[in-house]
């Protein structure tokens, strides 16, 4: 992204950002007088972060709802043991196996290849992988349930006119499942935008981690905690219009009684 | 015997034919294989660092752990249990003041993380030490263990009133007409009539809330509270070993499981007239 635009169109601490115009000679000013260019660059690592796990939990849910549905019963029973494993662990653990997991399976691997290294994992990819793990888990679970709602002979239809199976899940099936996932679908990414919160404890500087680091420092918690969660609010009072206006452009190619 | 069976002679059954490998039989059979050499390499591990010493120190504190983040989420749901009537009746309150002021509370806990909130109660209110050194609160909220089962039980309570309100709402009206047209009065109406339709509405997703408190309950070891999270951590932090974590992974997916399945025993017993 070319950098002018997003200085410019900052809604934090751009030339019309909320804490330059409002705030600039409070604790939250921009710049190195205050906290407020660090808590914008927290509120951009934490829409990213969920943004960023938002397709891959998707594409991995759409294939795990497939293998939950098909006729082979070790599939199922694959799938199952997956759903099982990552909703039934604390989000916080998964995180935790993760990222020291992968940590000490690399270096182990690094070791027995000979080489001694020290292993850092990036805590945005560890936070990416385990929180698109468990949304992975719970979007399987709608999708499955989307698919049941769509009738047989849809399939059928679609057979009769001579379509491939991929085109016909691509051209009849998806855009129905996309209609009918939708509003689960936007719950889950309410509860993504949430969970990432957690990243913080492993270091990754979201919103939650620079408040609190300017909270140490200012000794103002109360204050910047408290701003932590208006941003949150601020977010899912966002993505729920955003969600809204999804679920109306899709309602569009609904029949009309 | 008819003259058709005796010209054709019967024959046996064609041969079963050997089952084809599709596709989806191979990814199948070679995922379970995957799933099947996890837990087999999780298993040696664990018994290939296995060691009675540890065991023997670490293994009551797992206990207490298990037993102070169960005793959390008991309380909280209990407690929060109590404080989503009042909100749920706001909720549905006539009332604009009151049913927005419920709503907003509702909003609030709903849409904000629960570590932020619990990092706003424990160190936040830290800000406000003197008032409520004045109001002899503070030796309450000094307390991680106190802070932690506040919030919790805050944040449940926004989500129990929701689930109420969305049950006491499904039962149709009819049901309260029904009953008025019988000469039934309002509170034994709701009692027997609305209430035992709601609960098996909100019997599922009063389980899934209890098992989201289960897994977010893990997030108090942050606070210095030694929950199973918290044990965990700190048995981590002295030896290195990963173990510990694998450890920590069995009993939350075995207090999960069987909290699952009490729930789907529940369910069965309370809605046992709707099947036919």
């Amino acid at each position: 992204m070319p950098g002018f635009l997003t200085t410019w169109f900052d809604p934090f601490c751009g030339p019309v950002g909320l804490f330059s115009l409002f705030l600039s000679d409070s604790l939250l000013a921009c710049g190195d007088a205050g906290w407020g260019d660090e808590i914008a660059g927290g509120v951009l690592v934490t829409v990213s972060l969920a943004l960023a796990t938002l397709p891959l939990g998707l594409v991995a849910g759409f294939f795990i709802a497939l293998a939950k549905q098909s006729n082979e019963k070790s599939l199922r029973l694959a799938a199952n043991v997956y759903t099982t494993i990552f909703r039934g662990l604390p989000e916080l653990l998964t995180l935790f196996l993760v990222y020291y997991g992968a940590q000490i399976g690399i270096q182990q691997a690094m070791r027995a290849m000979g080489a001694d290294l020290v292993i850092e994992i990036n805590a945005f990819i560890a936070g990416m992988v385990a929180l698109g793990l468990v949304f992975s888990a719970y979007s399987s679970e709608v999708i499955v349930s989307a698919f049941h709602a769509i009738p047989r002979g849809q399939y059928e239809a679609g057979n009769a006119l001579g379509m491939r199976r991929g085109t016909t899940m691509r051209k009849i099936i998806l855009p129905q499942l996309v209609r009918i996932a939708l509003p689960g679908l936007g719950n889950l990414w309410m509860i993504l935008l949430k969970e990432t919160a957690l990243v913080s404890v492993i270091g990754l500087s979201d919103i939650l981690r620079q408040t609190g680091v300017a909270a140490r420092v200012t000794k103002e918690a109360f204050m910047f905690f408290g701003l932590a969660c208006l941003l949150y609010l601020v977010l899912a009072i966002l993505s729920s219009i955003v969600i809204s206006a999804i679920e109306q452009w899709a309602s569009k190619a609904e029949m009309k009684r | 015997m008819s003259v058709a069976e005796r010209l054709i002679a019967p024959k046996a059954p064609p041969a079963p034919q050997p089952q084809a490998w599709t596709g989806q039989k191979l990814v199948g059979h070679s995922l379970m294989g995957l799933w099947v050499a996890a837990s087999v390499g999780l298993f040696l591990f664990l018994v290939g660092s296995f060691d009675i010493e540890k065991i023997r120190t670490y293994g009551p504190d797992y206990l207490s752990g298990l037993w102070i983040t169960l005793q959390l989420v008991i309380m909280a749901v209990a407690i929060g249990a109590l404080v989503s009537l009042p909100v749920a009746i706001g909720r549905m309150s006539a009332n604009k003041p009151i049913s927005w002021l419920a709503y907003a509370y509702v909003y609030a806990f709903r849409g904000t993380p629960l570590i932020a909130q619990l990092f706003l109660i424990y160190y936040g209110l830290g800000s406000f030490r003197d008032t409520l050194d004045a109001l002899h609160l503070w030796t309450f909220f000094r307390d991680p263990w106190n802070c932690a089962l506040f919030t919790f039980t805050l944040n449940t309570a926004a989500y129990q009133a929701e689930i109420l309100r969305g049950a006491i709402q499904s039962v149709p009206r009819g049901q309260h007409e029904g009953a008025a047209a019988l000469g039934i009065s309002r509170w034994i109406t709701f009692r027997k009539i609305v209430l035992p339709q709601a609960m098996m509405v909100a019997l599922r997703p009063y389980g899934n809330e209890i098992i989201l408190m289960v897994k977010g309950s893990a997030i108090v070891a942050i606070i210095t509270v030694f929950d199973l999270m918290g044990e965990t951590r700190r048995a981590y932090s002295r030896t290195f070993d990963f173990q510990t974590y694998i450890w920590a992974a069995i009993f939350y997916l075995i207090i999960v499981e069987a909290l699952r399945n009490v729930w789907a025993v529940l369910e069965n017993r309370l809605t046992r007239h709707l099947k036919r």
